[in-house]
């Protein structure tokens, strides 16, 4: 026989469990020692024609350019074979989480150089949309990876809401698209149709490398090589899958909400 | 059951296929009929592009998987599935790849909407112009009966599906669910290889069964290149699955809790689950395990100074997991709502060749570490976690009492590997052995994930054949959904919690 909880057990849960919301962005999360992040290159070390880190990499993402290599993190699965091909230790992954890019070229990683974060919505955009985004997310051809990871985001630890940001059940209420996975053939008309019936002025933020250029998938005939090949693409979020940290300093970023960004816990 | 006209093989066992018995189409018809009548399942079944056809049927209670194959003499030859139903789907599937028409199939659509990768016509007469889910969908007609069509785009962050239910007023009488949208040819992909992204691939399969599907590709390339994994290694890949279990068991409870209005678990479990997330993210720096696994060994040891960090840790989910779960248990509005919804028979379930939760939550005594033992679980079992009515209520239940086991399972190897040294890093695996088949299967948290290869002459994947427990599953979704109110279907859906992408490739 089970009888009804008494209210008192949920509360001493609620108690318990206590209130876990992060505190991002007053205070930044603490992440893995083995986080793999923006990927530091120091080219002074690479010998000369070594292409070690270019040869090992599996999406061939890295290219030898004139100041050494440069990754373009579009393609970067952030998998370990670049580092640890690399004989003079030459690239390796740092832990820095913020690597969302307003346009496609932005998101090379180049010896010596700033990466160039994206910048926010133009004032007109802002205006608009600044405090209330709504968001419709197509998953199209994704593995549930950056799926599971933008999900989270409304789990009560991140709490999406509070920033004015919500995922929506419809295309007609929504401001734009989020978009995973690297746009199936099967995908594209869908996909289509959805950002068709986002009204006006709409966005579009594509998550993870499948979003961007087609991830692992990108040499397959039965995609199109990510979500920009259908739509135009505001908000690139590289990863793969990005963690959600990544995700959310991308969004905010766009939303030029990030100018009180604390330490790292 | 003793099946002679097939070999015996052991869950990732290389054999030549010199020595994989050839039957004639008869026998081999007959072997699988009297192999499933006999209680043994259809784990694969599976053309090649030179149209032989592959079977791969697991012996449970023997522990043994049998495998034979058979030369097409054309490209049609007599369905299994009117007197073997679990050979519905692989028969379409077969179709669909190379073209070949199995004749008297009484559910004869395409299963991904794609052409077939040999010359050969599509059997539905599709071509480059051809629509997904575009089909003749089963149909109820009659006074008051009403369809309902959904998807593929989902009210929420979901994968995309398309859902045909047939109703009548608020109940179910059928639903078909058509897949294919996310189809991106992985199975096409790992073609010559294995390739630089063979391993990403494999783990993207279900990007929330990395390890699953990971680790069934790396024991699959370890066995075709002779290369025996240390132990200490093994339980490593141990830790790896389990955790993967916890956050997704955990997630599932969650999801459940929320679908029928009780909200402090689901809001509990959303979090916790990131905790368990985040323990795998702590070992190889990705949440969902993406390079932690690598054929040979290891991308990320679990040292001993970690393991040792993670038991404090392991104990404080734990805790916060017991509260909210327990909470979930003792409230009789959900308890009841979950007996009463999304009820599948036993009987169902062993036709159709269900596996993994669903299967277990019917009573069907079956789970890959306990039958068909790989990596730690021959030293270190896990029992199979059962449970009877098959509802949701089943189907959340076992995943309860999964949680306990694998955190028991997770306790244990994390104190042995904080008392021991990791092994040395493995380097680069041989070449596979030539003209070789192996078959190597995992239970991932949605049950039975299996990868199988056929090397030609040079080592290289002739054929590459993944079956993730998604493809057994979903038409028990399907079954479980008759006569239920259309209402309930996101809490029936979320008790399979199936993958599109593992059923999709």
């Amino acid at each position: 026989m089970t009888y009804e909880t008494p209210m008192i057990h949920i509360l001493l849960s609620r108690w318990r469990q206590g209130h876990r919301t992060l505190t991002y962005p007053k205070v930044v999360p603490r992440l893995p020692e083995r986080f793999r992040g923006l990927p530091r290159i120091q080219a002074e070390k690479c010998p000369e024609g070594c292409r070690a880190c270019a040869d090992a990499c599996p999406t061939e993402t890295i290219q030898l350019g004139p100041a050494g290599p440069q990754v373009n993190l579009g393609r970067c699965l952030f998998c370990p074979e670049c580092s640890e091909a690399c004989p003079e230790g030459a690239i390796h992954y740092s832990q820095d989480h913020r690597l969302a890019a307003s346009t496609c070229d932005d998101l090379m990683v180049v010896p010596g150089e700033d990466y160039r974060r994206a910048h926010a919505m133009g004032a007109e955009l802002k205006r608009v949309l600044g405090r209330s985004l709504k968001l419709r997310v197509v998953s199209a051809g994704g593995c549930n990876g950056c799926e599971v990871d933008v999900n989270v985001l409304g789990t009560i630890a991140w709490d999406l809401g509070r920033f004015g940001i919500q995922y929506v059940a419809s295309p007609r209420h929504a401001d734009g698209l989020l978009i995973t996975g690297p746009v199936t053939k099967n995908m594209e008309l869908a996909l289509r149709k959805t950002y068709d019936a986002v009204p006006h002025p709409k966005i579009v933020i594509a998550v993870g490398a499948c979003a961007i250029q087609g991830g692992p998938f990108f040499r397959q005939a039965e995609q199109l090589g990510g979500a920009s090949s259908v739509v135009p693409v505001d908000l690139y979020i590289p990863g793969c899958p990005p963690h959600p940290l990544t995700i959310l300093d991308g969004l905010l970023r766009f939303l030029g909400k990030l100018g009180t960004e604390g330490k790292r816990a | 059951m003793s099946n002679h006209a097939l070999r015996a093989i052991l869950n990732g066992q290389a054999v030549p296929l010199r020595e994989v018995p050839e039957l004639t189409l008869a026998s081999f018809r007959e072997a699988i009929l009297e192999g499933t009548r006999g209680g043994a399942r259809l784990a694969c079944l599976c053309a090649t592009p030179d149209l032989r056809l592959f079977a791969v049927l697991a012996d449970d209670a023997e522990k043994r998987l049998r495998v034979a194959w058979a030369r097409l003499p054309g490209t049609r030859y007599q369905a299994l599935t009117p007197e073997c139903p679990q050979a519905h789907l692989f028969e379409r599937e077969i179709a669909e790849q190379f073209g070949i028409i199995p004749e008297g199939h009484p559910w004869f659509k395409p299963v991904r909407y794609h052409l077939p990768w040999s010359d050969l016509p599509s059997p539905w007469g599709r071509d480059e112009g051809s629509l997904p889910a575009v089909t003749d969908f089963f149909k109820v007609s009659g006074e008051e009966v009403h369809e309902v069509a959904v998807g593929p785009v989902h009210a929420g962050v979901i994968e995309p599906g398309h859902f045909r239910f047939q109703c009548h007023g608020e109940t179910v009488i059928h639903l078909e669910i058509a897949l294919g949208f996310q189809h991106r040819g992985i199975e096409r992909a790992m073609l010559g290889g294995p390739h630089a992204l063979s391993l990403k691939q494999a783990e993207t399969t279900s990007g929330d069964s990395t390890i699953a599907h990971g680790w069934a590709y790396c024991r699959l390339l370890e066995a075709l290149a002779g290369v025996e994994v240390p132990a200490r290694t093994d339980r490593v890949r141990g830790v790896a699955l389990e955790l993967e279990r916890m956050a997704n068991h955990v997630g599932d409870l969650g999801a459940l809790s929320g679908d029928v209005g009780f909200l402090p678990t689901a809001s509990f479990c959303g979090r916790i689950r990131g905790d368990w997330l985040n323990l795998s993210a702590e070992v190889c720096g990705s949440r969902l395990g993406r390079d932690w696994l690598k054929p040979g060994g290891l991308h990320h040891d679990l040292n001993p100074a970690m393991a040792t960090g993670l038991l404090p840790r392991l104990v404080k989910s734990w805790a916060d997991t017991r509260d909210a779960v327990e909470l979930l248990w003792s409230a009789a509005s959900v308890v009841i709502r979950f007996e009463m919804a999304g009820r599948l028979e036993p009987t169902q379930a062993r036709e159709i060749g269900l596996v993994g939760v669903p299967a277990r939550a019917c009573g069907v005594n079956l789970d890959v570490r306990k039958d068909h033992p790989f990596g730690p679980y021959r030293a270190h079992p896990i029992p199979a976690s059962l449970a009877e009515s098959g509802n949701v209520h089943s189907r959340a239940w076992v995943r309860w009492l999964e949680l306990i086991e694998s955190q028991r399972f997770l306790s244990e190897a994390l104190e042995a590997l904080a008392g021991s040294d990791p092994d040395p890093r493995a380097g680069p695996l041989p070449p596979l052995a030539a003209d070789t088949l192996c078959v190597s299967m995992t239970e991932g948290w949605r049950g039975e994930v299996l990868h199988l290869a056929l090397t030609d002459g040079h080592g290289r994947f002739a054929r590459y054949k993944i079956v993730d427990p998604s493809f057994h599953n979903w038409f028990g979704l399907a079954l479980a959904l008759r006569g239920e109110q259309i209402s309930d279907f996101p809490l029936c859906n979320k008790s399979f919690n199936l993958s599109y992408c593992g059923h999709d490739l």
